[in-house]
Formats: C-alpha cells, sequence, structure tokens
C-alpha cells in the first residue's frame, strides 16, 4: 500500500479554490473591520414603488463579499468531505478517508437536522435555535461529537483500529502510513501513530466517548448540588445565606489546579477522601427529585406515596452502588446487588470536576432566587398558602430556566477543559487512556520534532467546547426575542 | 467606606486561614507524608523507618499543632528523636517561628527557604504577566470596542463569533497549536523558525523570539471574554441620550465613540480584567508547565508534585491572597469608577 496524501487527486482541483476563497474572505474581513470605523452607517431608503433598499456604499458592498466568500469557502469543505464519502477508498487522501469513516455521524446529523428544521415551530427553544446561524453551527459541532461518541462507543464504528494496540513500526509515523505488508486491518493510519505506535485517528476517536459521557453528567451533578443549595441560600437569605455564600467563595479562591493536585494524587485517593466526597456530593440528586416530588404532590398521599418510593429506590439504588467501589473505603454493598463499579480514577475525576463547577452554580441561582423571589407570582404562591420549596423548586426555578439553560451548555464547555486540564497534567485517569487531554500531554512532550500526535485531541477539544459556546449564544439570542 | 473595606479584609483573613488549614490538612494526611519520608530518606524504607522519620521532624504532631507552629502562633517543636539527636523547628533563640513571624519555612524540594524560592519564582511570572496584560487588555478593549459600537453589523458579527472561539480554546490547545505552527518548520516550512516553543531561556533574558508564544497563549484564552465584556458595556452606552444628542449635533461617528462613548463604556470591563487575574493564575500554570518557564505555576506543579509541603502552603498563600485582593481592588475600583454606585 502507498501512504496517503493529505487530499489525494482531489486536492489538484479544490485546494487551489480553497486557498484563494480563505484568502480573499480573510482579507475582505479585515478590510471591513478597518472600515467600519470611517465609513458611514448603512441605512435603509425607501423607493416610491414601496420598496425598501439597503444602501451600503463601500462598506455594505464588503460586508456582502464577506458573506459570499464565507459561504463558499464553507462549500469548497463540504465538498472535500461529500467528495470522500462518495468516491472510492484512497482516491481523496486522508481528509476524505476520515470522511468516509464518519458516514453514520454525516447521516444521523443530515437526519436529526431535517426533522429539526421540518417541526422547529413546534419544538419550543430548542426549535428557534435553528432561526440563526451560530446557534446552528454550534448545535451541528456539538452533536457531531456526541453521535461520534455514540457510535464509536457503543457500536464500535468510526474508529479504523484499537485505541490501545501498538503495531511496530508506526512509532511517530506521519499521517496517511501504510500498514506494515500483509496486515489485514484497516489499511492505514490516518493521522499517523503516536510516541507508542498507536493509531492517533482512533485514539481521537474513542477520546470523545470519555468526554461526552463524564461532562454533561458531571455537569447536571453540579447543577443538582447548585440548585438545591442556591434556592434556599437565594430565598431565605440571613445566615445561611451567608454561610453557603463564604463556603462556595472559599472554594472558588482556589487556584484550581492547585485543588486537582491535592484531590486526585494516588495516596489521597488512598485516603478514601474522594469517595467520601462522591458520597456527600451524589446525594443531592436524591434530595432534589425528593424535595421537589414532595412539595408538589404532598396533598395527594395516594399518588405521591407509590411514585417517592420508586423512584427514590430507584434513585438510592444507583446511589448506593454508585459510591460503592470494590477496592475503595467505601465497599458494603455484596456484589450481587452492585449495578456497576465505576473505574476509580473516573470517580476520582468526576467527584472533583463536580465539585470545583458547582460553586459557581450555587453563585448563579443564588443571584435569580434573590431576583426572582420579589415577584408577583412568589407573593401570589405565598397567598396560596404554598409551602417554601414548592416556591423555590416549582414557581422560581422554572422561571429561571433560560439563564440555566444557556450556562448549562456553557459549563458543559468548561467541563471539557477542565477535564483536557486534568488529562494536561496526568491526573486521575490512567496514562494510557485515550481522553483528549492526556493524549494532548504525551503529544506535547515532543512536540518540536513530532507535530502532529497531540494537535488532533487539541483540534477535536477546540471544535466541541466552540460548539457548545456557540450553541450558548444561540440559546441566548433566541430566548432574549421572547 | 472605611468599615465596608474592613470587613471585606476580615473575610479575607478569615478565607486565608480556611484555605491554608485545608491545604495543610491534606498535605498532612498519613499517605502524603509517608511518600515525603521515602522521597527524602529512601524508597525502601520500613514503615518503622517511615515513623520514626516523621516523629523525628515533627510531623507526627497533632494537626492543630503543626499548623499553630507553621502559623507562628505555637512554639516551634524541640524534638530528641530516636536516632539522639535533637532536631528543632526554629533557629537557636527562637519559640515562635512561624508565617507570622515572616518565617515561611524550608522547600524539601528546592532546598531553600520558601521565602527566597516564591519571591524569585513570582518575579519571573510577573514579568510574565506583565506582558499578558500589555497585550490582552489594549487587544481585548479595542475588539469588544470595535464590535459594540455598531451592534448587529458584520464586523460585530465578525468580531463576537472570533471572541468566542478565543474563549473556547483553553492555553494547552492553542499552545501546542502555537508552537505546532510557529515554533517548528513541520506544517508551515519557515526559513527560519520565527519562535522558540520553550520559554526556558527567558527567565535571564527575554526577548521577542522565547517569549512571544508563552505570552500571546495566555492572552489569546482572557482576551475574548473580556472583549465580549466591552462589547456589552459599549452597545449599551451606544444607546444612550447623550449618544443621540451628540449625533443629533453632528459630531462625527469617530469622534462620538472616543470622545463621548468610550470613558463610560470602559466602566464594567475594569471590574472584568481583575476578575480575571485569578483565571490568569490558572493559565500561567499551564503555560509555564508547557513551555517549560521556572515561574511560579511552574514551582506550583513541582511543589504538588512532590508534596512540598512549607513550599505548597507558601504557593497557596501568595496565590489566595491574590486572588482576594483582586476582588477588593475591583469592589473598590468600581464604586470610584462609577459615581451612582454608594456603598452606605
Amino acid at each position: 500500500m502507498e501512504a496517503l496524501t493529505w487530499t489525494g487527486s482531489l486536492g489538484n482541483i479544490l485546494n487551489p479554490m480553497l486557498s484563494i476563497g480563505a484568502a480573499v474572505f480573510a482579507v475582505s474581513v479585515i478590510i471591513q473591520i478597518v472600515l467600519s470605523f470611517f465609513a458611514p452607517a448603512m441605512t435603509l431608503q425607501s423607493n416610491a414603488d414601496g420598496t425598501l433598499m439597503k444602501r451600503g456604499g463601500a462598506l455594505g458592498m464588503f460586508e456582502t463579499m464577506t458573506k459570499v466568500f464565507f459561504f463558499a469557502t464553507l462549500a469548497i469543505c463540504v465538498l472535500y468531505l461529500v467528495c470522500g464519502v462518495v468516491m472510492p477508498y484512497g482516491s481523496t487522501g486522508i481528509v476524505g478517508a476520515m470522511a468516509k469513516q464518519f458516514t453514520p455521524v454525516w447521516i444521523a446529523l443530515i437526519l436529526t437536522f431535517v426533522t429539526s428544521i421540518t417541526f422547529k415551530r413546534r419544538l419550543g427553544l430548542y426549535g428557534k435555535l435553528f432561526d440563526s446561524i451560530i446557534g446552528m453551527i454550534g448545535f451541528g459541532l456539538v452533536m457531531f461529537w456526541i453521535f461520534t461518541a455514540i457510535f464509536a462507543g457503543l457500536f464500535d464504528m468510526i474508529a479504523t483500529h484499537d485505541p490501545v494496540q501498538q503495531i511496530s513500526g508506526l512509532k511517530n509515523k506521519l499521517p496517511g502510513v501504510p500498514m506494515p505488508e500483509g496486515d489485514e486491518r484497516f489499511p492505514h493510519y490516518l493521522l499517523g501513530g503516536d510516541n507508542l505506535a498507536r493509531d492517533i485517528f482512533s485514539r481521537m476517536v474513542y477520546g470523545s466517548t470519555i468526554v461526552i459521557a463524564i461532562a454533561p453528567l458531571a455537569t447536571i451533578f453540579a447543577f443538582m448540588v447548585g440548585i438545591t443549595l442556591g434556592l434556599p441560600a437565594g430565598f431565605y437569605g440571613g445566615r445561611l445565606d451567608t454561610i453557603l455564600s463564604f463556603l462556595a467563595n472559599l472554594i472558588l479562591a482556589f487556584p484550581v489546579i492547585l485543588l486537582f493536585y491535592l484531590l486526585v494524587t494516588p495516596e489521597i485517593v488512598a485516603t478514601g477522601i474522594p469517595s467520601y466526597m462522591a458520597a456527600f456530593l451524589f446525594v443531592f440528586p436524591i434530595v432534589f427529585f425528593a424535595v421537589s416530588l414532595n412539595s408538589r404532590f404532598y396533598t395527594q398521599p395516594s399518588k405521591r406515596n407509590p411514585m417517592l418510593i420508586v423512584i427514590l429506590g430507584a434513585l438510592t439504588w444507583l446511589y448506593l452502588s454508585m459510591i460503592s467501589q470494590s477496592g475503595t473505603v467505601l465497599n458494603f454493598l455484596p456484589p450481587a446487588a452492585d449495578l456497576f463499579d465505576v473505574d476509580g480514577g473516573i470517580l476520582v475525576v468526576f467527584v472533583s470536576v463536580v465539585f470545583v463547577n458547582s460553586p459557581t452554580v450555587f453563585r448563579i441561582v443564588r443571584g435569580l432566587a434573590l431576583d426572582l423571589r420579589t415577584r408577583d407570582y412568589v407573593a401570589a404562591a405565598q397567598t396560596r398558602g404554598e409551602g417554601a420549596w414548592y416556591i423555590m423548586l416549582w414557581e422560581i426555578l422554572p422561571n429561571a430556566r433560560g439563564p440555566l439553560i444557556v450556562d448549562f451548555c456553557l459549563r458543559i464547555g468548561y467541563t471539557t477543559i477542565l477535564l483536557g486540564t486534568l488529562g494536561f497534567f496526568g491526573l486521575g485517569l490512567p496514562p494510557e487512556s485515550p481522553d483528549w487531554g492526556s493524549t494532548i500531554n504525551e503529544g506535547r512532550k515532543l512536540l518540536l520534532i513530532y507535530v502532529h500526535p497531540p494537535l488532533p485531541p487539541a483540534i477535536a477539544l477546540l471544535s466541541l467546547v466552540l460548539g457548545l459556546n456557540l450553541l450558548a449564544d444561540g440559546l441566548r439570542e433566541e430566548s432574549l426575542k421572547d | 467606606m472605611g468599615l465596608f473595606i474592613l470587613r471585606r479584609v476580615g473575610v479575607m483573613l478569615l478565607t486565608a486561614l480556611c484555605l491554608t488549614f485545608i491545604v495543610f490538612w491534606l498535605t498532612n494526611l498519613y499517605p502524603n507524608l509517608e511518600k515525603l519520608a521515602k522521597t527524602q530518606g529512601n524508597f525502601r524504607m520500613s514503615d518503622e523507618a517511615v515513623t520514626s522519620y516523621l516523629t523525628n521532624r515533627g510531623y507526627q504532631q497533632a494537626l492543630p499543632v503543626k499548623y499553630g507552629q507553621w502559623l507562628g502562633v505555637l512554639p516551634g517543636y524541640v524534638i530528641e528523636g530516636s536516632d539522639g539527636e535533637v532536631r528543632s523547628r526554629c533557629e537557636e533563640g527562637k519559640t515562635f517561628c512561624g508565617v507570622i513571624q515572616g518565617d515561611w519555612g524550608f522547600s524539601t524540594v528546592f532546598k531553600d527557604n520558601v521565602s527566597t524560592i516564591v519571591s524569585t519564582r513570582l518575579g519571573a511570572t510577573g514579568k510574565l504577566m506583565f506582558w499578558v496584560m500589555m497585550v490582552m487588555v489594549p487587544g481585548a478593549l479595542l475588539i469588544g470596542v470595535l464590535a459594540g459600537m455598531r451592534e448587529g453589523s458584520g464586523t460585530d458579527r465578525t468580531l463576537s463569533t472570533a471572541s468566542i472561539v478565543s474563549t473556547a480554546t483553553p492555553e494547552y490547545v492553542s499552545g501546542v497549536i502555537l508552537i505546532a505552527v510557529l515554533g517548528t518548520k513541520v506544517i508551515i516550512d519557515w526559513d527560519t523558525i520565527p519562535f522558540k516553543g520553550s520559554a526556558t531561556s527567558a527567565i535571564d533574558d527575554a526577548n521577542f523570539e522565547n517569549f512571544f508564544l508563552p505570552v500571546i497563549t495566555i492572552a489569546l484564552y482572557g482576551m475574548g471574554y473580556i472583549a465580549r465584556m466591552t462589547r456589552a458595556s459599549m452597545t449599551e452606552v451606544m444607546t444612550a441620550q447623550y449618544i443621540r444628542t451628540a449625533r443629533l449635533k453632528g459630531v462625527s461617528f469617530p469622534k462620538i465613540v472616543i470622545r463621548h462613548a468610550l470613558r463610560n463604556a470602559l466602566i464594567a470591563p475594569f471590574t472584568v480584567i481583575m476578575l480575571q487575574f485569578p483565571w490568569l493564575l490558572n493559565g500561567v500554570v499551564i503555560v509555564e508547565t508547557l513551555f517549560n518557564y521556572k515561574g511560579f505555576g511552574w514551582t506550583l506543579v513541582e511543589a504538588a508534585r512532590n508534596n512540598d509541603i512549607e513550599l505548597l502552603l507558601g504557593v497557596s498563600i501568595v496565590s489566595v491572597f491574590v486572588v482576594l485582593v483582586t476582588q477588593l481592588i475591583s469592589d473598590i475600583g468600581y464604586v470610584f469608577l462609577n459615581p451612582r454606585i454608594r456603598i452606605s
């Protein structure tokens, strides 16, 4: 087999087009920014026949040009991917081969977008997202990695090789290197081999499963903790608020990396502190559900009792099997009753990320509750004689959902960055784990000689976080329009 | 105002006490002490040897006692060890030696006084931070003002998207990409490589070649956030009455922006810039590790890796101090800059 080039024969036609398109786009953006300071603003002129005309002058011309060339560049990029999927393997180079590997993701993405756009008027805030281009781009990037994680993690698709398997002779080889003769597996290392001769492309793909599994879940837990503590702090105020705010500020004043070093080292894990912290932090979801259901249905005991028993029973069982780990200080469930054992390293990482995130969520929720408790509907509920927890969870919380949803997206991105930071310092996750932070850490040590190993995970992490930030921006914009 | 500052300083001291106690507690857990004994003594120590090593050096005292000694409110230990040698925490003739007395202890990794290490490293990081600020603040303000002066225009959209991209790029990603592109010949075939991918030499002799990449890496991450805050405040100012009045008077657009809008639009970003310091501290740790620049953040990582208790405590005091003081300054500065706010 021959080594693959980046774009194969397709590049002869498309590469010049792409570089011209991108160059013109960049130049017109710069001119437009400089002009915007001096040129008169664009105005609307109403014509005699009742139509409106945009009068932009030079600035308007450059704005149109920027737009046109942006979409042209985008179209060429899409063309690379489409050709890669359609044309036979090898003729479209590394980019095409990667596009072909991602085929299930493309199909899933197209299906999602088509159905969502068709029914967008019936889908509430989610549907409104498809009115903003920024929001759609962000949503697309996020869904790309979610689908990648699902297809790679559950169905073993997309990845070309085993993420931890080493193939001798391919150590630090450049992207597109072919397999040794007579090897029956996938014919190339698409993005080259790392310093232990593992396939970088497959490691990047499997890395997404770890991030997509941990980051949203950790953020949800942080939100449960932050909401359960922040609502009463903002609603009641007083001494409770003072104490809780002091504790939150205490954690926030810690340099995050110092905290990670203090919590995630093997010595600390041996003392069992992370296990106790897990036991403490994971109680909050149970408290949250118990209180919110009870406050809503306590007037109908016949409905509430079975509901509480079923939901709390299931949650408690999950909780117990989550915190009871073989090999740590908390190991009390018999193996038959223990539903699952989370890998020790992942649990520690999870706990510390939740711990770092919850004070910020607490502060946001507290601020929102402080603001919303003076509203009329709260006064009305108080007059009706509703309990405090009912007001907090069923009156204040739903009305705070807008900012919270936006912050949720941003916070998943921040959690992803934190996970990468942990990996970057080699903390928590096992060293051979394919998560992006660890892979960047592995690759940076030889960065001045071999550039290609750390770049794919770095770009992957960047695109996921960027997608989440754009998504949050789109959601904020659309929710403000109401 | 005086009472307000006094109360804030009180809360600050309490926070610093709590934080150092937490660090003290976590670093003094037995497995950590065992590791310390083994790295300082030898790795094949028996359990008894570890215990006697720790007892002889005062590590086996009760936690509050040790903390009190470190703080300088309890007399330092004098222990006659099992090997007959008498070790004491303080120098001859002193009973109290702790942070309050200005004695920060001795680093077990660097074999030097903590105060010397912290001050030299802090100087190195100060140099880095100075240049970061010089790049980040004007750049971010310029981007924010340009984006915010015409809300919704093409420039606004382009620059806002650019600032979102910069906030979405953590230092370890942008650092790796920047080194790959500007520090090696692999991606762009430079005749001479423009920048160095390592800043080790910048400690003594910082120049454009070895200092540009670390500075720009930290600056980029903070820039987007400040720019977005500036944009938000600028768009708000541009809709104000006095701007409309200026327009109706026929003042030219550049003059409106520079004379009338800018000053009021820069109040809010001031707070944000001050509150960026704690974040920058994080970035400093990552960038100093990535570029091997032996400053404060690098020291933090080394101290944490080797469980160097007293150095770690010194480092955490300084960083907590930085965080809390910047919060205080941002609160006070906001009151001074914005006459509409008065603290009763």
